[in-house]
């Protein structure tokens, strides 16, 4: 694996620069039944695609800011910090 | 000597001697040439023993491609002779020969062995019986492998870097083409970078950065390795161009493995390029021109041409030349066996296809030159995802597609810009002579083309399988020398035609490479408080906690414990994570992310928390206390601080609350100055009222000590009355100072973690990742009490401790005591009634101040009653432990709160 993403603070870096969090997953808003709540924090849907992510820069200015990839070419298609757009409910 | 006159464009200095030494000798050479050309010069031959045979290797493609001229240059193993230039005083060592080059024992696997080393003989020869395993694998160890890695060789304190370097364009390969391609897109504005293998300058372009005498490793999602010195570049471009040219192929015959058998472009280079002979009497065996060309070249060098085999029926211009300067050539011919022990004594040539001595002639020679035709070096464009075709006519796989943004040139596309008559090419038989004696398919590996069809025979019939099991192409030369051959080994055995068969993929790196270059300066930042020097002047025992050095005792551990029992100890807290969490929103921030309230912590308070993932297991702990309205300063474990700070702006991130995260782990010093005397000590330094009823149990106070404004917690992880005093890290020394003067008549000691860790098990104060794991929940770590439900806010993990709170765990986290004595190992098992393993030791210390044996473990729910008696075997020992539930020390925390 060897990609770059682009940070929204500091700009293009190296993927090793990054922390990954994740595919976003919506946080259940009501009490989950048992087997809800095993899906919310062990299951994954691990999208064959494009996938909105949870990235940190770790090396960097340690910001959390999301992206979408393409997961079968690691190509990134955009990255936005999240603030003001709807990130579709919550961190996984 | 063996030097020629000098010859054109000779890369040598004959002005410049250079001395360096093989195997102990002294061997001179002239500044320009290679390990390989100043040995050859000197009359060496044998250059290495093969890998499992031991036979004797000479130089053969002087390219740096094929496996034979191996060698260790002080110290390093690894190293290609043939390529590596001299310098003074080098040491050069062969490998894998023992006792010597000349006499190696080793070479009886190749006498009398072979019945026993077919391929995967160590699962065959070697299995029976099986409890000689160990034996036998402690020999196999020893007999395999290139070259001996020496504790203390030079190449353990190289310092390796490594560079990141994104370009519009990275051009792998310095020939003709590269170098056009490199040129053209520089012409456009492109930033160029352009690497070379070859130990050949090349001359600036503009726009270009150059790197020869540099190996690109392999091609990953677009990033390309680049070795070069003790540098390794990353380099990230957007267009590929891939001028990696084609590979010489050998022939595989009788004894094609012997010293003296060249191939042509390696017996061209030794007399072109360094002016060494490197024969006096040569036979050619050709599929192509270039070996007719290379004939007449080593000709006019002064080597006689014995005879020369052209695979080809028909006669080309070049052969009709060598014949008449009086040269034998014979068309339809090949090589069947190279002769000789020590060195090429002889071939036999002969017809293809036709069976029999009778049409055999055998020759007197000591050089034998080779050319199997060109095979496009495809290696990194199969990594880089593009595929290949068998092309019939040549004989070889070409390139068929490429990526996008992959560009092939030159050679390996298969262009040749030399403007020379179209040449064809026969396809030699996949192995010629083997009646005559071992053909190999593979050096590297020594795998001969026997071995491929025994593979075969055993049902290994695809070249993946092949590969995996004979390991033909897995050796140092990565299939330069032996992919091709294989593949038309597999394709004769198998009936299939060669496309059929296919190739594999060489995987990276594609060019030997020290372990250290691809490891980089190593990354490890030793952290290290700003009162270290006082550690350190106090001979304290440093050791590694995370990424900290931190003072584990200062000599006596148990000593200093009880220093704090009986008057006062002073410790460096400053590795604990420390952040300040501020905004109108910073309490309900905080009761999002904690199973406790912290929005009603009134301001001056101090609240303990467990921070616990949306699974309900606890992930770390500390103290917060409130400054003010907005104002929060929370402390993590010293090994969870980094990642408490990811996961507090991870969340800040999601819910996008009006607060703001600062990290003042660096930036902020702390003490922690605990024991019966503390108080009184504190009050010496500190403008602020001590009193117990002025500063109470959990207060936070803001005040100077000596003079330095400090945040000061009252807590109780050690079980005595204590002051966390955090301040700015700057006078991390002066603060330390001021205390261990004021404390001197005290009594007062430093105290390190070893006695922090006696002191906290006293009290029941778990440790986050050594009392729990990534399993435990806040209730069976017996911390119930800390997972209010009742809050009417969401938090993270509440689902999941709603769901615990109603479920018996397992096992539970107590305290045990044991009254033999014998301090348990951490990690010890407590067993069941049938003595099966139902939990573990996570602690255990002897208390000097108790003067017991005590410690904490998981024990299954029924046995977490105090008195209940659990067993737990450690290493063999059987002990009887007492649970207890309740702080061994101060129970009651009268002390504490005193």
């Amino acid at each position: 694996m060897s990609y770059l993403l682009t940070c929204p603070n500091c700009g293009i870096r190296e993927v090793t620069d990054f922390g990954y969090g994740g595919e976003i997953s919506a946080r259940p808003a009501e009490r989950p039944s048992l087997r809800e709540l095993g899906e919310y924090n062990y299951f994954r849907r691990n999208r064959a695609g494009v996938q909105r992510e949870w990235w940190f820069h770790r090396s960097g200015c340690r910001a959390w800011f999301i992206a979408e990839r393409d997961t079968r070419t690691n190509e990134v298609l955009l990255t936005e910090l999240p603030g003001g757009h709807d990130n579709g409910g919550g961190a996984a | 000597m063996s030097r020629l006159p000098e010859q054109p464009g000779e890369r040598i200095n004959r002005q410049t001697v250079v001395r360096f030494t093989f195997d102990g000798k002294p061997v001179e050479a002239f500044e320009g040439d290679t390990i390989g050309s100043a040995l050859y010069a000197a009359g060496q031959r044998t250059f290495s023993r093969s890998f499992k045979y031991h036979r004797r290797r000479g130089l053969m493609c002087c390219a740096g491609q094929c496996p034979n001229c191996i060698v260790a240059v002080d110290g390093a193993p690894g190293v290609r002779a043939c390529v590596e230039p001299v310098r003074d005083g080098m040491q050069v060592e062969h490998l894998n020969a023992k006792p010597g080059l000349e006499l190696d024992v080793m070479r009886a696997t190749d006498l009398v062995g072979t019945r026993f080393t077919p391929p995967g003989f160590y699962y065959k020869t070697f299995i029976r019986p099986r409890r000689l395993w160990p034996v036998y694998e402690k020999v196999l160890r020893h007999a395999a492998g290139l070259g001996v890695l020496r504790k203390e060789q030079a190449e353990r304190e190289w310092r390796t870097e490594y560079r990141r370097r994104h370009a519009d364009v990275l051009v792998i390969g310095g020939g003709s083409a590269g170098v056009a391609a490199a040129k053209a897109a520089a012409t456009e504005g492109e930033d160029v970078v352009l690497v070379d293998e070859g130990p050949l300058a090349i001359e600036p372009i503009p726009g270009v950065e150059i790197l020869t005498r540099a190996s690109a490793l392999g091609y990953f999602d677009g990033m390309v390795p680049v070795w070069r010195g003790d540098t390794l570049h990353q380099i990230r471009a957007r267009r590929h161009v891939f001028a990696t040219g084609a590979i010489e192929q050998p022939l595989v015959f009788a004894g094609n493995d012997l010293p003296g058998v060249m191939l042509s472009g390696g017996a061209l280079r030794l007399a072109q390029l360094y002016a060494v002979s490197p024969g006096t009497r040569a036979v050619v065996a050709t599929t192509n021109d270039r070996g007719l060309e290379a004939a007449a070249k080593l000709k006019a060098a002064g080597v006689q041409i014995v005879a020369v085999a052209d695979l080809r029926e028909t006669r080309r211009a070049a052969a009709q030349r060598l014949s008449e300067q009086g040269i034998e050539v014979l068309g339809g011919h090949t090589i069947l066996a190279a002769k000789g022990s020590k060195l090429v004594d002889g071939a036999v040539l002969g017809p293809v296809g036709v069976k029999g001595a009778s049409t055999e002639r055998a020759f007197e020679c000591d050089l034998v030159v080779v050319s199997g035709g060109f095979a496009p070096a495809t290696s990194l464009l199969l990594q880089a995802g593009a595929r290949t075709r068998y092309d019939a006519a040549r004989g070889c796989f070409v390139l068929d597609e490429l990526p996008p943004g992959v560009s092939a040139v030159g050679d390996v596309a298969g262009v040749d810009e030399s403007g020379a008559e179209a040449d064809t090419v026969a396809v030699p038989p996949p192995v010629a002579g083997a009646g005559h004696g071992k053909c190999f398919a593979c050096l590297c590996e020594d795998v001969t083309a026997k071995d491929i069809k025994l593979s075969i025979d055993e049902g290994y019939d695809s070249i993946e399988l092949s590969k995996r099991y004979t390991t033909v192409t897995m050796g140092p030369c990565q299939g330069r020398m032996c992919q091709l051959a294989s593949i038309r080994l597999m394709a004769k055995e198998t009936g299939q035609d060669l496309g059929a068969v296919g190739t594999t993929t060489a995987r990276p790196p594609w060019v030997s490479v020290p372990m250290g270059v691809l490891a980089g300066r190593p990354i490890e930042p030793a952290k290290r408080s700003a009162i270290h020097g006082r550690h350190r002047d106090l001979g304290a025992n440093v050791k590694w906690a995370g990424d900290w050095r931190r003072a584990y005792d200062y000599g006596d551990p148990e000593a200093e414990a009880l220093a704090v029992h009986r008057a006062a100890g002073l410790i460096d807290v400053s590795t604990l994570g420390k952040l300040l969490v501020r905004g109108p929103e910073a309490g309900e921030f905080l009761d999002r992310l904690y199973p406790n309230r912290f929005s009603d912590l009134r301001p001056g308070r101090i609240r303990y928390g467990v921070i616990s993932s949306d699974a309900g297991r606890i992930v770390d702990d500390g103290t917060i206390g409130r400054i003010d309205e907005d104002t929060y300063y929370v402390t993590t474990t010293s090994s969870g601080a980094g990642a408490v700070e990811e996961w507090f702006s991870w969340w800040l991130a999601d819910w996008k609350m009006d607060v703001r995260l600062t990290d003042l782990t660096q930036g902020i010093a702390a003490v922690n100055l605990a024991g019966p005397k503390a108080r009184e000590i504190l009050g010496q330094l500190a403008d602020l009222d001590c009193s117990p009823e002025g500063f109470k149990y959990l207060d936070a106070k803001q005040a100077r000590v000596a003079g330095v404004p400090c945040l000061i917690l009252r807590i109780g992880f050690v079980g005595e009355v204590g002051y966390e005093i955090h301040f700015a890290a700057a006078y991390g020394e002066h603060v330390w100072d001021a205390i261990m003067v004021a404390g001197q008549t005290h009594g007062i000691k430093p105290f390190g973690l070893e006695p922090q860790r006696i002191l906290r098990l006293q009290k029941m104060h778990i440790l986050v990742g050594q009392d729990t794991d990534s399993e435990s929940t806040p209730f069976a770590a017996a911390m119930p009490w800390i997972v209010k439900l009742d809050k009417e806010q969401d938090f993270i993990g509440k689902w999941a401790l709603e769901h615990y709170a109603e479920q018996e765990p397992s096992t539970r986290l107590v305290g045990f005591t044991l009254a033999d004595g014998y301090v348990p190992t951490e990690g010890a098992v407590v067993v069941d009634a049938a003595g099966e393993p139902a939990g573990q030791v996570t602690s255990a210390r002897f208390s000097p101040v108790l003067d017991r044996v005590i410690g904490m473990a998981w024990v299954p729910s029924p046995l977490a009653r105090d008195g209940a008696q659990v067993t737990i075997s450690d290493e063999g020992q059987t002990l009887r432990a007492h649970v207890q539930t309740r702080p061994f020390y101060d129970p009651d925390g009268e002390v504490l709160r005193s």
